[in-house]
């Protein structure tokens, strides 16, 4: 017996549970791999919303519809968030199963100055709030934040690359997020065991070297179990002990919540995940219902109340921001299904439960329902899913093939599209450098095309009339190493300024000591770029210069082949792209904390503003048009239809970009056949075939242009219109205008 | 609505290209990918170019002409599906469409014959069936369905609406029947024009009789969608803001086919 389950864990927690390496450490995948209950049928077992559900939904979509007109309903300015900062709040006390809200009422935001105070002044103000004078004195005098940390260091080339946009959404002067802790911990041992096992850890390096890293982790270690002690004190103003193992599925389901709320209370990170919840869940529910103590109805009432409170994490964020990000997105990303490495599929009938939410409460844009799609699931999961997607449009899919062999079965996806192994591996998200616009600065010899401002400094411009694809891509090959260069220096930066104003506490509580740690960089205008070099090889691009001679814009004579039409001459162009950046950026000296550097092909929908301060490029885009989101093609140019749009994006390969390569496709529901259960089928056999194809990850959108313009004039009537964008979905009304538009044109570019 | 008009004139039609011979090369006019109308499953559909018809509400004109199409070897055609080729054995496979494919025969025979044995894929011919006599019962081995488009039940009317005769049409259904081909019919219903009650009745009892082959009967409703097509062509379009029809005459329309046990969208 070991350390855990000598000392604390009551008789019956985990009275009937399978397995023994589990209970001497802390190890959830084994406790899964022992004790789920794959589940091989159809979706005809689940149950519908209970009156008790509905009035909790209904009693929430007054404040909702509210806040919808206000922007934001309410926010607690009088004080810093904390894990412990708040009393217990409720959406109606008397009847809600799962309880904890960030603040003391629904929908009223908290605000955490250690990422930024200006971020935090910003966003109240712009909303009508005043911050307390204490906060802001605390903040200007006493306590330093991440972000002036950061601006600390950064050195004027950061600063003039920051500006231009071809380093752009650097969580600088926000929470850099996209760590998932792992919240199934307190469910399964209680945090009186996990902070036992955490003082193990720690004592276990006392009598090491104290360099720098050892000094930093146990500081860090003394902050994550302090952390832990304040969560078991947030979950007692809400009547409940959580330091021990929970004992019944309610119980689980609770404890598992009020680990992510404590997350959310003390970060507002970009995407704040949940990680991969359903399957372990799943256990207790099962030993519930076995036990005869727990009906269908009331395993699915746990599950629909537990997600009616992910649909209400908030954050105080600036309109910049969310325009940004289209929106007010949390990304609490869920993943769900996959296959296990024996073979056994990882989906049970929880994993129906959290996606018939969708049916029970209404579409809804988080939580980010996250499919790990392979093609060894079990068919009636899979015409499950599909059948969700096109009805809802609210469901992504990725890759578990793909990702399986890297990051083993129980790995869960950060935000949109990347993977990490719960509790064992973090990343230090480095949003994306502009490659677009990185062309043209090879073109313009580091002289920005929009302010005319020296950005990279020591290079040449290119001085031909009419573009030589030879030496613009000399060129564009060391200005890559440039931005690679400078970017690196960027996010290190970044990183080591969170770590020390705005550690993640909690979240890395429930992460094992030792961890793997990605540096995740990430491209923006993969197409644009790949189009533009396509253009100057294959057809003839003359150079327009303005009386500074600066390229300002570009002639095309003749065609050129586009990426997304799966034709090789150009899609190599875009594979090159990806690996020759991946190469530059793993290149560089130093990557904070031996991090391990990786990259993304993600715009999130900052493809609307990337292209904002983008110029004209030499594939005819015009400037201030947007790029195309992730690693789709760009609108209007992939001419022959969604498979071989995908067939092209399926060609960039993991390796090169193994934080996640994004592709959003959309369909009418008439183009998916003819009747449900046909749109189903079809719509799964395609998931299966991308898949197979080596195809990343896929957002299925299924609606009528109609319904979208519609939404558009008559918001009111759409409230919970869900749209998939660049890895997560929103409220279709509460994008902007532009953005409304830029998702209508790009869903629907080539036929009707 | 002007039948009468649209009688008396035609399209500037230009006169009815002759059928193409060759086994080597056929007409083109255009590929898509990402559709799962055209057949079982997502389809990569082959539009050949070339038409006999002259249909009034013809949506796609700019198929016509033979030779307009863009000149491909069986090699090219093999090359457009290959990328595929795994994506459609798992989600679909690939419809021959037009145009009229008959127009093409021997070349469009062998597209299949290879799609068939090189690549394993499901087939779907898409086609009015008016050209059939001019292949033998061999030509199908390699169809798996059959998309049959049948414009109208009374042949005065299909002459006029299509320009050609309607009884080698009926004629290419029973040959299915006798092949025991699978089948889908389509049916497309224009207001005024195919809308009729008889009509449609006479043609589902035809339908109903050939029996089992009739996998289902889709009753497509007549949409605006060409009309830019034929301004594009300098063309007059004969069905110009004409009413699509209602959901209630579409729903009426499948009833009848319905009413006699047959599968209908």
């Amino acid at each position: 017996m070991g350390i855990l389950s000598q000392t604390i864990v009551p008789a019956d927690a985990w009275a009937g549970f399978k397995g023994d390496k589990w209970r001497d450490a802390v190890d959830v995948r084994d406790f899964i791999q022992n004790n789920y209950k794959p589940y091989e049928a159809d979706g005809a077992f689940l149950a519908g919303p209970t009156p008790r559900t509905l009035k909790v939904w209904e009693t929430l979509g007054v404040l909702l519809a509210e806040e919808r007109k206000k922007g934001v309903l309410d926010v607690s300015a009088d004080r810093a968030s904390t894990i412990t900062a708040h009393d217990a709040g409720y959406i109606a006390k008397d009847i809600e199963l799962i309880v904890g809200l960030q603040t003391d009422a629904p929908l009223k935001r908290a605000i955490m100055p250690n990422g930024g105070l200006r971020m935090v002044e910003n966003g109240l103000e712009a909303f009508g709030f005043k911050l307390d004078p204490s906060v802001h004195e605390v903040w200007t005098k006493y306590r330093k934040s991440h972000n002036q940390g950061i601006f600390d260091v950064y050195s004027p080339e950061i600063l003039a690359a920051r500006k231009s946009g071809v380093i752009t959404g650097l969580p600088d002067a926000y929470g850099r997020g996209r760590i998932i802790g792992d919240y199934r911990r307190v469910a399964l041992y209680g945090t009186d065991a996990l902070r036992a096992f955490r003082l193990k850890d720690f004592r276990a390096i006392e009598n090491e070297v104290f360099n720098d890293d050892v000094m930093r982790l146990r500081e860090e270690m003394s902050e994550q179990y302090r952390a832990l002690d304040e969560l078991k004190e947030m979950a007692a103003k809400y009547g409940y002990d959580i330091s021990k193992p929970a004992t019944n599925a309610r119980e689980a389901i609770q404890w598992t919540y009020f680990a992510y709320l404590a997350a959310v209370k003390e970060q507002n990170g970009a995407a704040m995940s949940l990680g991969r919840v359903s399957t372990f869940l799943d256990i207790y529910i099962q030993r519930d219902i076995d036990a005869g103590v727990l009906t269908e109805e009331q395993a699915q009432e746990l599950i629909d109340d537990m997600i009616i409170k992910l649909r209400i994490v908030r954050f105080l964020r600036t309109p910049e921001y969310d325009q940004l990000f289209s929106g007010d997105p949390t990304w609490v990303t869920e993943s769900i299904g996959g296959v296990g490495e024996d073979g056994r599929p990882l989906v049970t009938k929880s994993s129906f439960r959290f996606l018939h939410t969708l049916y029970n409460l209404g579409p809804a844009p988080e939580p980010n329902l996250t499919v790990l799609w392979s093609t060894k699931l079990p068919e009636g999961f899979k015409n499950f899913c599909a059948k969700v997607s096109a009805d809802t449009s609210a469901i992504q899919y990725e890759n578990d093939d793909l990702m399986r062999p890297k990051w083993g079965d129980d790995y869960g996806i950060a935000c949109c599209v990347s993977a990490m192994r719960i509790g064992k591996q973090m990343q230090f998200f480095g949003a994306r450098s502009n490659l677009a616009k990185a062309l043209l600065y090879a073109i313009n010899g580091g002289v920005d095309e929009k302010s005319g401002a020296v950005v990279a400094k020591g290079f040449e411009p290119i001085t031909a009339d009419v573009l030589d694809y030879d030496e613009v891509m000399a060129k564009f090959d060391k200005m890559m190493d440039w931005l690679a260069k400078t970017y690196v220096k960027a996010l290190n930066t970044v990183h080591y300024m969170h770590d020390k104003y705005a550690y993640e506490r909690i979240e890395m509580a429930l992460h094992d000591r030792d961890i793997l740690r990605t540096m995740a960089c990430g491209i923006a205008g993969l197409s644009v770029a790949a189009d533009s070099l396509s253009a100057i090889k294959h057809a003839k691009v003359k150079v327009i210069r303005n009386e500074a001679g600066l390229a300002v814009d570009y002639k095309i004579e003749g065609t050129y082949p586009a990426y997304g039409n799966n034709d090789d001459s150009v899609d190599s162009i875009a594979v090159w792209l990806t690996e020759t950046f991946m190469k530059k950026i793993a290149a560089q000296p130093y990557f904070y904390r031996n991090s391990m550097p990786t990259q993304s092909v993600l715009t999130i929908t900052s493809n609307v503003v990337y292209g904002k301060k983008t110029g004209n490029t030499p594939d005819g885009r015009r400037a201030g048009e947007p790029f195309a989101p992730g690693a789709n093609p760009m609108n209007g140019r992939d001419t022959k239809g969604f498979v071989a749009a995908g067939a092209s994006v399926a060609k960039i390969p993991y390796d090169a970009a193994l934080d996640g390569i994004s592709w959003t496709a959309s369909a009418t529901p008439d183009s998916l056949g003819r009747t449900s259960e046909e749109r189903a089928k079809n719509l799964a056999n395609c998931l299966d075939a991308y898949t197979a194809a080596g195809g990343f990850h896929v957002n299925v959108n299924v609606f009528n242009r109609d319904t979208l313009v519609h939404a558009m004039e008559h918001p009111e009537l759409y409230p919970q219109l869900t749209v998939r964008v660049s890895g997560y979905a929103v409220n279709f009304v509460k994008l902007t205008r532009e953005q409304q538009l830029d998702v209508i044109s790009r869903t629907f570019h080539s036929k009707m | 609505m002007d039948i009468q008009r649209a009688i008396t004139r035609p399209p500037k039609a230009h006169a009815p290209a002759g059928t193409h011979s060759s086994t080597d090369f056929g007409y083109l006019h255009s590929v898509e990918s990402g559709a799962a109308v055209d057949g079982p499953g997502m389809r990569f559909v082959f539009f050949m170019a070339g038409c006999l018809f002259r249909c009034v509400y013809c949506h796609n004109p700019d198929t016509w002409k033979l030779h307009n199409g863009r000149k491909i070897t069986l090699d090219d055609a093999l090359a457009e599906v290959k990328p595929y080729a795994g994506f459609l054995r798992m989600a679909g496979g690939v419809t021959i469409s037009g145009g009229e494919p008959l127009m093409q025969a021997p070349f469009v025979g062998e597209m299949f014959k290879h799609f068939k044995s090189e690549l394993g894929l499901h087939t779907a011919l898409d086609t009015q069936g008016y050209l059939h006599a001019s292949v033998d019962d061999e030509w199908f081995d390699n169809v798996d369905l059959v998309l049959l488009d049948i414009k109208h039940s009374d042949p005065e009317v299909y002459q006029r609406l299509t320009a050609q005769p309607l009884q080698p049409t009926l004629d290419f259904a029973h040959r299915l029947q006798r092949l025991q081909k699978k089948m889908w019919l389509r049916y497309v219903l224009v207001p005024g024009w195919t809308d009729g009650h008889d009509d449609i009745a006479r043609l589902a009892d035809f339908v109903a009789d050939l029996g089992s082959i009739i996998e289902r009967v889709e009753v497509l409703p007549f949409h605006q969608m060409g009309t830019q097509k034929w301004a594009q062509l300098g063309m007059d379009y004969p069905l110009a803001g004409a009413p699509t029809p209602t959901p209630e005459s579409t729903a009426e329309a499948r009833s009848i086919f319905a009413e006699r046990g047959l599968t209908v969208f």
